[in-house]
Parts: structure tokens; C-alpha cells; sequence
């Protein structure tokens, strides 16, 4: 083994890599900010309160107790960021994306809901004008409208104005029909709830009953409250979106990478130097060697760089296991390069090899859950992504970030990414070119 | 030194080498002369080690470059016809690869590669990336770049090419001062002038086959001069053909 030759061609390499300083700064600050910006949109290290909010637009026309608490609690709500429009500015906002959705009150919402609780007829229709390209966003809208608005309605209907006079009307309309064992029940039911909504009117209003023996509240609402805890490394670390955009972006960009360095072989075997390299008393697997070799340095030089800035600046940390993240590191970088070796054994000319491996990358970076969380593909691609070796390796590093798992758990991914290297590095010897 | 015998090498249909044999012996200064496509790269390839022959073999000192090509490559220096340098890094850079590659120490081949800039007179440019080098200097380091591990054996091929009359003076030193030093030099080339300054003896090579295999001196006698003579043998026809 050519020990001498297989270190002047890693340092030769390193050299060539960091003689293009704008590469260099491309190749590290590039993916800083576009993790930057990936991490802030998917809601930071948790200190942006308004990231993530549904932008929804209410449009009450109704004015009535009901639709303004209902638009009160949705405004409340940390989930929504809610604007108040009339019918034609907010079917605009929805038209041109700046809302999600729009919820329409009409005329006579309240008191129609109220009536409709009752008599299960004559329902008001609030029409929700949703952005269609939206479409998580409006089902969110759909489900905390009817919390809210079951919430407000019964509280209207047994505790409020026009829930007695719809009450009224009721028992009239069940006084004009021929009675029944049922209606003789619901009209029993409806007077004590008759009884109950005037006994809380009266002692809200400092009267007979205010000794406190109606519940106040009386209002149907869901049985239990909901506890949203994250679920991380520890219960006092909140989820921080950096740590996610950060492993995507060094996997893309360390690809990147990957690319350069394998097009640089297809180049050098175009050029004189490839004689030189040929006349050399150099063996196939030193050459081999030492390319790989040089391009996991380059890449771990990403790497290391990349974390470092999400570390210092964006507050992300290795909450699990530190040799779990840097086995993860390395393996990857030792696929990448491998990657690229088999890139340039399989490419013919640099532009054409530079094109396909770029859709390759942008594809294997995309299915692995680089741009967004693998959560959101459907089941399908979530588990064709799991071919994808880039799915592991962020699976992996967001195990030892956010997720602060164990080393246990990176053993599988370090796994896949050794053997996907074995891959690329088997079709590389197979396909390489020694002699022309 | 170099013995070749019955070289030959075939590209598909095209017989770039036919059975080609001769000698060069040690310290000697040989041309090997010939239109486009006569077969000079391919057998300054097979010289080297970089190529398989079809048939035929070639020996350095008695030892076939076959049997162990990676010890008899250390006894070979290329210049090959195509710059084999790298434009983003310094001239020092680029020795530091070529000598690494040969297995030099660091403090050894610090001194080659002093020596080898001295030769070519590129001391005081050692640390300028070679792309802002001008055309014969780079000429000039792509010489040095074979001298680092101290050859025997020295396989020019075409390393005047393209460049002004200047920088093809200052290599013919550099040429010269190696074979003062005893270095056995094997050179290609078009030029005539430089075949009759340079070399003890020629080679004519033509369609694969050696045409002519004698002295400048009883060339220049048999046909008035170097060019009639190879103009006679190789013909005037146009070459379009590609240098195998």
C-alpha cells in the first residue's frame, strides 16, 4: 500500500476543494440559511409565538351574543390567527392566500342556532370559504369551529335570552300538536331547562336563587381539556424546528458535494493530469481510496461547520446520544462519497453526469424528508422513502437532536448508511476505469 | 535501456501500432518523429504503463513493464501532451502531489521540487496558481512535474506544443541540461528543428510502423535535411486523422 500517494492525493484534494473559497462559502453557508429559514417556518427553537398560526378571516354579519363569542374564542386560540373582514375583503384575502379560510356568520346566526338546537330544523348555514391549496389548515378551522360554536350555542340555549324565547316558541309549536308520550317528555324536559335558564338569569341578576344552586356555566362543551405536551428529548426541552431543517440541509448540500467531487473525477480522467496520475505507481484501490477518502473529510468539514452554527446560533443540541450523532455523521459522509465515486464510474460527460445527479439528489433529499418532515407524505411515499438512504440519516440525526434517543436507536441508521455505501462503492469498483 | 519489441496495439478496426521494435540506450536523446495519428501517444502510452500493449513487450533494464509496472513506473518520468496540471493550485502544489505520488518524504521532495523549479526557472513563481501562468511556463512545470522522483527514463510527448518561439528556447535548455545530466530522453514531436537540435537519433513512425530509425547526422546526409526526409517517407498527403 502506497501510503504516501494515497495522503498527497487527500491533501490534493482537500487543497482543490478549499482553492475555490466561493464553493466553500456556498457549500457551508448556503445550507445555514436555508436551514435557517426552514427551521423559522416550521416554528423555531419555540420562541416564536406566532409561527405555525392558521391565518383565518371571520366575517360576522350576524353581531349577535353568539357569533361574537364564538369569534372571541377562535381568536383566543393559539392555534389561529384570526382576522375580522367583511364578505368580500375576506373571499379576496382567501382568493389571493393570505388566509387559509373564511367563516361566514349570516343574519340571525345566533338566534337561528338556537332555535335549530331545539327543533333540529331550519339550521343557519355558515359558509366557509376555504383556500384550496389549504386544505390541513381548513379541516383544523373546520374542527375548533364546531367546538366553539357547540360551546356558545348551548351556553346561548340554556342560559341566554333567546335560548328561552326559542324555547318558548318550541313548547308553543309542541302545545299545537297532537300529543304524544314523546313530545309529553321533551316538553317536560324543555320546562325544566325553562326553569333552569330563568332561576340563573335571576340569579345572575342578584335575585332568588343567588345562593349559588345553579351551576354557573351551564353550557355544553367537551367533556375533558386537552394537555398538548411535546414530546422530545426531556419534558422542559420544547421541539426546536432548527434542529430538523438543519439535518436536511447539511444531508442536501453534503450531496452536493458528493456531486462536485465526482464530477471532478469524470474531469480529471478528461485531462492530461490523468495520465500523470496513470503513470504513477499507483494502484487502482490506492486511487479509490484516497478519493473516498478525501471527500468524507470535505463532507465532514460540512458537516462539522453546519451543526456548529445550529449549535452556537440556533440553540440546537445533541440531546441523545453524541456518538449516535457522530456515527451518523460519519456514515453518511462516507456515503456521500462513495455516491459520488459511483456517480462519476457511471456518468460519461461532466454536464450530462452533473444533471442526472442533481435530479437524483434533489429527489433522494426531497423523499428523505430534507424540505419537510416525512410525516406530512402520504403512508405510501413515507414508505418508499424509507428506501431512501437520506431518510435515514436525518431520521438519525433528528434521533440524537430533538428527539434525544439513545444509541440504540442509531444503530439502524448507521447500518442502512454503511450498506448503502457499500453499494455505491461496489457498482464504483465495478464500473472504475483504471486503464484506458 | 529501453528495449521495445514487436509493439502493437489496436483501437477497433484501427491498427495504431504494428509490431514496432527498437532500442534506446542510456543517456541517449531519441525522436520519435510522425504526422497526426502515426501512433507516437499510443506508444509513449504503452512505454509508460498506462496502456496494455495487444501484443509485443517493452523493457526498462531487462525487466518487462508488465511483470511489476508500479517499480519500473519510478524509473519513468511523462510529460504528457496534455497539460497534467491543476490550474487552481500553485506550481508548489502540484509538485507536492506528483512527488507525494512516487512516495518522496517531505523533506525530499521539498528539495526536488526546488531543483525541478530551478530547471525550469520557475523558482520565484512557486506559490502563483498555475492559471495565471502564461502558456510555455506552464510547459515549463509540466516538465518539472515528471522530474520530481529523478527518472532514468524521461517520455516527452510534444511538450512544445502551442507555445512562442521564447518559451520553446527555454525548454530546449531545460532538455539539454537533463542530458547533460545523463538522463535518456524519448521525444516527440512535428517540429523538425527541434528533432535535429535535441536528438542523437530518430525515429520516423508512420500508419503504426517504423519508417526510418537512424542518426540526424546520416538522416540529414541521406535526404539534404530532416524535413525531406520525412516528407519523402511519410508522404505529403493531409493528416485529418486524430493522434492515437
Amino acid at each position: 500500500m502506497n501510503g504516501a500517494a494515497i495522503l498527497a492525493l487527500i491533501r490534493n484534494d482537500v487543497r482543490l476543494y478549499f482553492a475555490d473559497r466561493r464553493a466553500v462559502l456556498v457549500g457551508v453557508l448556503v445550507p445555514i440559511l436555508i436551514a435557517a429559514f426552514f427551521g423559522y417556518v416550521f416554528g423555531g427553537a419555540g420562541m416564536n409565538a406566532d409561527a405555525g398560526r392558521i391565518p383565518i378571516a371571520v366575517v360576522d354579519e350576524d353581531q349577535s351574543t353568539v357569533s361574537l363569542a364564538i369569534t372571541a374564542d377562535l381568536t383566543a386560540d393559539k392555534l389561529l390567527q384570526v382576522t375580522t373582514l367583511d364578505r368580500a375583503a375576506a373571499r379576496e384575502q382567501v382568493k389571493a392566500g393570505k388566509q387559509n379560510a373564511a367563516a361566514v356568520f349570516p343574519k340571525s346566526f345566533g338566534e337561528q342556532t338556537t332555535k335549530a338546537l331545539f327543533s333540529g330544523r331550519d339550521k343557519p348555514q355558515v359558509q366557509l370559504l376555504v383556500d384550496p391549496s389549504q386544505t390541513i389548515g381548513a379541516r383544523v378551522i373546520e374542527g375548533l369551529l364546531a367546538q366553539y360554536s357547540m360551546q356558545e350555542i348551548s351556553k346561548e340555549a340554556f342560559t341566554g335570552v333567546s335560548g328561552r324565547k326559542a324555547i318558548d316558541d318550541f313548547l308553543g309549536d309542541l302545545d299545537g300538536q297532537d300529543p304524544t308520550p314523546t313530545s309529553a317528555d321533551l316538553k317536560a324536559l324543555l320546562q325544566t331547562a325553562r326553569k333552569l335558564s330563568e332561576m340563573r338569569a335571576s340569579a345572575a341578576a342578584g335575585g332568588p336563587g343567588g345562593s349559588g344552586s345553579v351551576q354557573p356555566g351551564f353550557v355544553l362543551s367537551i367533556p375533558y381539556t386537552l394537555a398538548p405536551t411535546e414530546v422530545t428529548s426531556r419534558d422542559t426541552t420544547p421541539y426546536n424546528g432548527y434542529a430538523h431543517s438543519f439535518a436536511g440541509m447539511a444531508v442536501q448540500f453534503i450531496l452536493f458535494a458528493g456531486i462536485d467531487a465526482g464530477i471532478l473525477l469524470l474531469l480529471t480522467r478528461q485531462r492530461g493530469i490523468w495520465q500523470r496520475l496513470r503513470s504513477a505507481p499507483l494502484r487502482r484501490s490506492e486511487f479509490i481510496l484516497a478519493r473516498a477518502l478525501a471527500t468524507t473529510l470535505v463532507g465532514l468539514f460540512q458537516f462539522a461547520l453546519i451543526y456548529l452554527a445550529a449549535v452556537l446560533v440556533f440553540k440546537v443540541r445533541i440531546e441523545g446520544s453524541w456518538p449516535g450523532f457522530i456515527g451518523v455523521g460519519i456514515a453518511f459522509c462516507v456515503l456521500n462519497a462513495t455516491f459520488g465515486l459511483m456517480l462519476a464510474t457511471l456518468g460519461r460527460s461532466a454536464p450530462t453526469t452533473r444533471g442526472f445527479a442533481l435530479m437524483a439528489t434533489l429527489l433522494l433529499v426531497m423523499v428523505g424528508g430534507a424540505w419537510v418532515p416525512a410525516f406530512v407524505f402520504p403512508r405510501w411515499l413515507q414508505n418508499v422513502s424509507l428506501y431512501a438512504p437520506t431518510r435515514w440519516a436525518i431520521d438519525g440525526l433528528d434521533g440524537a437532536t430533538w428527539r434525544g434517543l439513545p444509541f440504540s436507536s442509531e444503530v439502524l441508521p448507521i447500518i442502512v448508511l454503511v450498506g448503502s455505501a457499500a453499494v455505491c462503492l461496489a457498482v464504483a469498483i465495478w464500473r472504475f476505469r483504471w486503464e484506458d | 535501456m529501453l528495449q521495445v519489441e514487436q509493439l502493437s496495439k489496436r483501437y477497433g478496426d484501427r491498427l495504431a501500432l504494428d509490431a514496432i521494435s527498437f532500442a534506446v540506450a542510456a543517456g541517449e536523446t531519441v525522436g520519435l518523429l510522425g504526422p497526426n495519428g502515426a501512433g507516437k501517444t499510443t506508444a509513449i502510452a504503452m512505454i509508460s504503463g498506462i496502456a496494455r500493449p495487444d501484443g509485443g513487450r517493452v523493457s526498462l533494464g531487462g525487466v518487462r513493464v508488465t511483470q511489476d509496472a508500479n517499480v519500473l513506473k519510478r524509473r519513468v518520468g511523462l510529460v504528457p501532451q496534455d497539460l497534467a496540471l491543476y490550474d487552481e493550485l500553485s506550481a508548489w502544489a502540484n509538485l507536492q502531489l506528483f512527488g507525494g505520488l512516487y512516495g518522496l518524504g517531505a523533506e525530499h521532495l521539498r528539495q526536488r521540487a526546488d531543483d525541478a523549479l530551478a530547471l525550469v526557472g520557475l523558482s520565484g513563481r512557486r506559490n502563483e496558481r498555475v492559471k495565471t501562468f502564461s502558456g510555455g511556463m506552464k510547459r515549463r512545470l509540466n516538465i518539472a512535474g515528471a522530474l520530481l522522483h529523478d527518472p532514468d527514463l524521461i517520455l516527452l510527448d510534444e511538450p512544445t506544443v502551442g507555445i512562442d518561439p521564447q518559451s520553446r528556447n527555454a525548454i530546449f535548455d531545460n532538455l539539454e541540461t537533463l542530458k547533460r545530466r545523463g538522463k535518456t530522453l524519448l521525444y516527440t514531436t512535428h517540429y523538425m528543428e527541434e528533432a535535429e537540435r535535441l536528438c542523437d537519433r530518430v525515429l520516423i513512425l508512420d500508419h503504426g510502423r517504423i519508417l526510418a530509425d537512424d542518426s540526424v547526422a546520416n538522416l540529414v546526409q541521406q535526404y539534404e535535411n530532416l524535413e525531406a526526409a520525412f516528407m519523402q517517407l511519410t508522404g505529403g498527403e493531409l493528416r485529418d486523422g486524430a493522434e492515437a
